[in-house]
């Protein structure tokens, strides 16, 4: 066992170490906690909000067109779910010195043009991108609370099938899934994929 | 002098044929372009690249495939744009006249992408740059969704026609 447990661990170290991206989470898998920089300087968690039923995770930036393009799409989701449970948390993943654009002050100007009314995390490190196996921008993860710390992954994929104009869009694959964990009902499509720009990996 | 003006721009209308005929082709297409494309019969090796005028890295490995097209008379390039469909006069076509681009330059008109973007490579997540090349002749088919750097496009070419 402890042989066993020794290679695990190994094998993730040299994953880390080679800077090899790991397959990340996949729909069913407990979430990973994380604690990262908000724009106002705070750190945020999981924990952080003791009363919600879920998140609505976003890996998003400043610099991709679709991101700017989802951006008050985003916001709309926050201001519909965030009552019932299910706030948006969005995590930059872009390294700044490969993105200028999505430094931590260009973070905080574009939150404050926009009034971003949930919190927009760096990920400085790029851990938490990694773990959860994000790839490109705009990328959603709904997390389900099953009890305390304990989150299921239960979407990943796209906010809707029309980037370019929300009103044309047919499927809103974020709030049908939100809609049916809040119902207790199955999600009908629980993974979906879009066009997007890759993660802006560091060095 | 009107039958020889007649006769000017009739000499300049079938020069200007022929030579569009032989070279590059740019257009809008639907999915079942792309499809076809994919699946054809073919004895070159086909070379499809995904970008867009908006991302940086595309534009950035588009030379690469720019000299492939040159340079390797067995290879059929092909660039699709996943530019919005309405700004393909806009922006596209000024991209390409710009970096005069001659490879063929397909846009794909279909945005609800999850409906297709496994079809093209199921471990593609949708990220741009990407690329995909196929041998039509061993069915070999090989994906990469990042950057290429200089030099690769033509050792992975090389690999395949072996």
């Amino acid at each position: 066992m402890q042989i066993l447990k020794t290679l695990l661990l190994s094998t993730v170290m040299l994953f880390t170490l080679t800077g090899e991206r790991l397959d990340g989470l996949e729909v069913g898998d407990k979430a990973v906690n994380f604690n990262l920089k908000n724009i106002d300087g705070s750190t945020v968690s999981l924990s952080t909000t003791k009363s919600v039923k879920g998140y609505i995770l976003v890996f998003t930036c400043n610099t991709c067109p679709y991101s700017v393009l989802y951006e008050d799409r985003i916001i709309a989701l926050h201001e519909k779910y965030a009552d019932l449970g299910f706030p948006v948390i969005a995590i930059q993943p872009n390294d700044p010195q490969k993105s200028p654009g999505d430094s931590f002050t260009n973070m905080q100007k574009r939150a404050e043009e926009k009034a971003f009314p949930f919190p927009y995390l760096i990920d400085e490190a790029q851990e938490v991108t990694r773990t959860y196996g994000a790839t490109n921008t705009p990328h959603v993860y709904i997390l389900n609370k099953l009890s305390d710390d304990n989150y299921r992954v239960e979407y990943i994929g796209a906010i809707d099938n029309n980037s370019r104009n929300p009103q044309a869009a047919s499927k809103h694959y974020v709030e049908e899934a939100v809609d049916n964990i809040l119902l207790g009902k199955q999600i009908s499509i629980t993974s979906t994929k879009a066009i997007g720009c890759t993660i802006k990996w560091g060095n | 002098m009107k039958k020889f003006i007649i006769l000017i721009s009739l000499v300049a209308f079938f020069s200007c044929d022929s030579k569009n005929s032989s070279s590059q082709e740019i257009e809008v297409v639907k999915f079942e372009a792309l499809e076809q494309l994919m699946n054809q019969d073919s004895d070159k090796i086909e070379v499809i690249n995904f970008w867009a005028t908006w991302c940086k890295p595309c534009i950035v490995e588009l030379p690469y495939f720019q000299r492939l097209h040159e340079q390797n008379d067995n290879v059929n390039v092909t660039l699709i744009s996943l530019d919005f469909a309405d700004e393909f006069d806009k922006k596209v076509i000024p991209f390409v006249e710009e970096n005069e681009l001659t490879t063929d330059i397909m846009l794909l008109d279909n945005i609800d992408y999850n409906s297709w973007i496994s079809k093209v490579d199921p471990s593609w997540s949708g990220a741009i740059p990407a690329t995909l090349i196929i041998n039509h002749k061993t069915g070999v088919r090989k994906f990469f969704e990042k950057e290429m750097e200089e030099g690769e496009l033509e050792g992975i070419v090389e690999d395949l026609n072996d």
